[in-house]
């Protein structure tokens, strides 16, 4: 692999040569606490998780609705930094956990802590990409071309009221996969889906060849099933945070969510044989043909 | 001392592209911008394109000036105050009343802009933030008179203390929405306007009440305001021939010292932007974001911000509701970086010194916002000269702080 090639690209291209849809989990750093975290980034990453979008807590999130405003306002009591997510995720790279980690956070944080000295630091720490909801790309490209530079991947949003020219300008600058906003509002957990989706996700593919993940409120297996057959992929943020809530600092039941959002998504073959190899779910010895096998990646950057 | 640039133009000469402000990206110099979900650009494209045509539309003036003198009573008197000047016995001072307008304050200047805009773009139904209430009032009050739907988000710690301004919206017939989340104050209000207009925002028009938030607000709401100083040049003409040698006026978000100091621009009259200095600014109880803060981004602007080392927006603080913003519009800290405009802060007991000696001088009870900047004079009339004029910006009255005086002087 180019050492350029971070485990966002490598996951994405794998799962096109596979045909395989992609698992997006959105959760906070630090809610409830760091402790859970750690944890969490172990169980999903052995769940079927494909991606993992790591939210760091701001003070003002606009573009969230309630569930992921309180998970916030509660990581906030623990003083969470820029240093702090970097040191969580280096030290599970260490621990052999392998999807692809995207640092998930409003624009402002990573001003104060400077472009630069953010996009070096999270990379050689084993971030993967880069979602600032906050920040549309042409604000401020000095910013994007430093996230870029250091080899991180870019994902901007696409929202339903984008025009074609908008479409066609975000395509072209994000990198890897598009987020796609299934709806009008903040991210939260919703019965439906907006009308109109299927047409602009066909509007979208005019402009870019990238997958399409799905996020905002896809709130259940059965959402992220029928989102899947529309898109390539979907982001499930709000259910998981409320699974964590309700779980008071355990883990076991986040991580069956996970497995059942894999399950949705990927369909019954879907886990990864090397995690699961010995135990009674493991598609291999259900007699069925995992369609991946994700080897460990190794860390280029280091 | 005027800038290089607001020379070129006063001297006639076309001003290069990178150095007119805003730009086309809504930028002056480094502030500004659009920091917003994407969701919101094709609506702020919208309203960018709306608001060009309007400006210009004869038929959208009309209907606005009529509102303005037939409605919310302008123009409003520039004030000689002969007591508070016999007072420092130096420079001539003068008051920009933005206190008698319909509602109180200078805040329907803008509301009725932007309303009449809402209708223009066909919107059935207007969403505002507001902290004290006086934003809140002056947005349902333009919308009741344009027919318009009125939601009011309001945080829950501002709705218990300015309950009466809630009652008012609520009787006006619009929705005060309470906003449990962060602060419970306008930062939190504002986000939460901001979120429902992502939201509704097909349906809906955000009727933003300062010269903050993404571009064009606050380029709209300074042109809504700007009449105050256009009426506040031309009667000081009227009244002494030249141009005035001080300007003076509170900043929280900045809209009404906006309004008054843009269309002096391009003069040498000085200027001074008073911010909330709280209980002091070497406190952390204060709001006097330009004097104390740093550059960060907030409501979809970049600007200067109160903020902490790792850029979580701190609180601000001050015994008037309206200044008590952790932030300020991206022209005013432009205005502060070049040095047009110079920026000072005053303590909430400065203030409240201010609002009663106004009072007892010349019967006229400032809101404690404007407080402020009559609490300046102490400091700027002693270097002043008698044969100079100083233009205060009144920019509201004082009857919803009577609780607040009351408690803080124990009358």
């Amino acid at each position: 692999m180019p050492s350029n090639s971070n485990r966002l690209t490598q996951k994405i291209r794998q799962a096109r040569r596979e045909g395989r849809k992609l698992l997006c989990a959105y959760i906070t750093l630090g809610f409830p606490n760091l402790s859970t975290t750690e944890k969490l980034l172990a169980g999903l990453d052995r769940a079927g998780v494909d991606i993992l979008e790591l939210g760091f807590p701001f003070s003002d999130p606009l573009a969230d609705g309630p569930t992921i405003q309180a998970a916030s306002e509660r990581a906030l009591k623990h003083s969470i930094t820029i240093d702090i997510a970097r040191s969580i995720v280096a030290k599970a790279r260490k621990r052999g956990v392998a999807m692809p980690i995207i640092f998930f956070s409003y624009v402002n944080p990573i001003l104060q802590y400077g472009p630069k000295r953010f996009a070096k630091g999270i990379r050689r720490d084993g971030f993967d990409g880069v979602i600032i909801p906050d920040l549309p790309p042409d604000e401020d490209p000095a910013l994007v071309d430093a996230i870029q530079r250091a080899g991180l991947s870019f994902v901007n949003l696409v929202a339903p009221t984008s025009s074609n020219e908008r479409m066609k300008f975000l395509a072209r600058k994000s990198k890897d996969f598009i987020y796609y906003v299934s709806r009008r509002g903040v991210t939260g957990e919703r019965k439906q889906f907006e009308q109109g989706m299927d047409r602009n996700i066909r509007r979208l593919r005019k402009f870019s060849r990238n997958p399409i993940l799905i996020g905002f409120g896809v709130s259940s297996p059965e959402q992220a099933k029928s989102a899947s057959r529309v898109g390539d992929g979907v982001v499930v943020g709000s259910a998981f945070i409320s699974a964590i809530r309700q779980a008071k600092g355990g883990t076991a039941s986040v991580v069956k969510l996970a497995q059942k959002f894999s399950r949705a998504v990927h369909g019954r073959a879907s886990l990864r044989a090397p995690d699961c190899v010995g135990r009674a779910s493991c598609p291999a010895i259900r007699g069925e043909t995992p369609r991946l096998l994700v080897a460990p990646v190794a860390n280029s950057s280091q | 001392m005027l800038s290089s640039v607001l020379l070129l133009k006063s001297k006639g000469v076309t001003a290069l592209p990178a150095k007119t402000v805003p730009d086309k990206k809504g930028y002056f110099g480094s502030y500004g911008g659009r920091f917003v979900p994407e969701t919101l650009i094709s609506a702020l494209d919208r309203l960018t394109d709306a608001y060009k045509t309007v400006r210009r539309d004869s038929k959208f003036k009309r209907e606005l000036a009529g509102y303005l003198t037939d409605y919310a009573g302008r123009p409003t008197p520039l004030y000689f105050a002969g007591n508070l000047t016999r007072r420092y016995g130096r420079a001539r001072i003068f008051l920009k009343r933005e206190d008698l307008l319909h509602t109180g304050a200078h805040k329907i200047n803008n509301t009725l802009g932007q309303a009449l805009l809402a209708q223009f773009l066909g919107k059935k139904k207007v969403i505002a933030e507001t902290g004290a209430g006086q934003h809140g009032v002056a947005t349902a009050t333009a919308a009741r008179v344009l027919n318009l739907e009125c939601d009011v988000y309001m945080g829950d710690e501002d709705i218990r203390r300015q309950a009466l301004n809630v009652y008012k919206m609520q009787i006006l017939g619009a929705r005060v929405i309470p906003v449990h989340s962060g602060s419970k104050t306008l930062k939190d209000a504002t986000n939460e306007a901001i979120r429902a207009w992502v939201t509704h925002v097909d349906t809906s028009y955000y009727l933003l009440g300062s010269t903050v938030g993404p571009h064009p607000y606050p380029v709209m709401v300074r042109d809504f305001q700007s009449v105050i100083g256009v009426e506040a040049r031309k009667q000081h003409r009227e009244k002494t021939g030249r141009e005035p040698d001080y300007l003076v006026a509170c900043v929280g978000g900045g809209s009404n010292s906006m309004g008054l100091f843009y269309p002096f621009l391009k003069t040498r009259s000085k200027m001074f932007g008073v911010e909330a200095a709280g209980s002091g600014i070497h406190t952390r109880r204060h709001a006097a974001t330009i004097t104390k803060g740093t550059n960060g981004v907030l409501h979809g602007m970049k600007s200067i911000v109160l903020q902490d080392r790792v850029g979580q927006i701190q609180l601000a603080h001050s015994i008037s509701a309206g200044l008590d913003y952790p932030s300020v519009g991206p022209e005013h800290a432009y205005l502060s970086k070049t040095g047009r405009v110079e920026y000072v802060a005053i303590t909430d007991k400065e203030a409240l010194v201010a609002f009663r000696r106004l009072t007892l001088e010349e019967g006229i009870m400032p809101a404690l916002e404007p407080a402020h900047a009559l609490a300046y004079l102490e400091k700027l009339m002693p270097r002043t000269k008698k044969n100079e004029t100083v233009i205060v910006g009144l920019s509201g009255r004082g009857d919803k702080d009577i609780d607040t005086v009351r408690h803080a002087l124990k009358l």
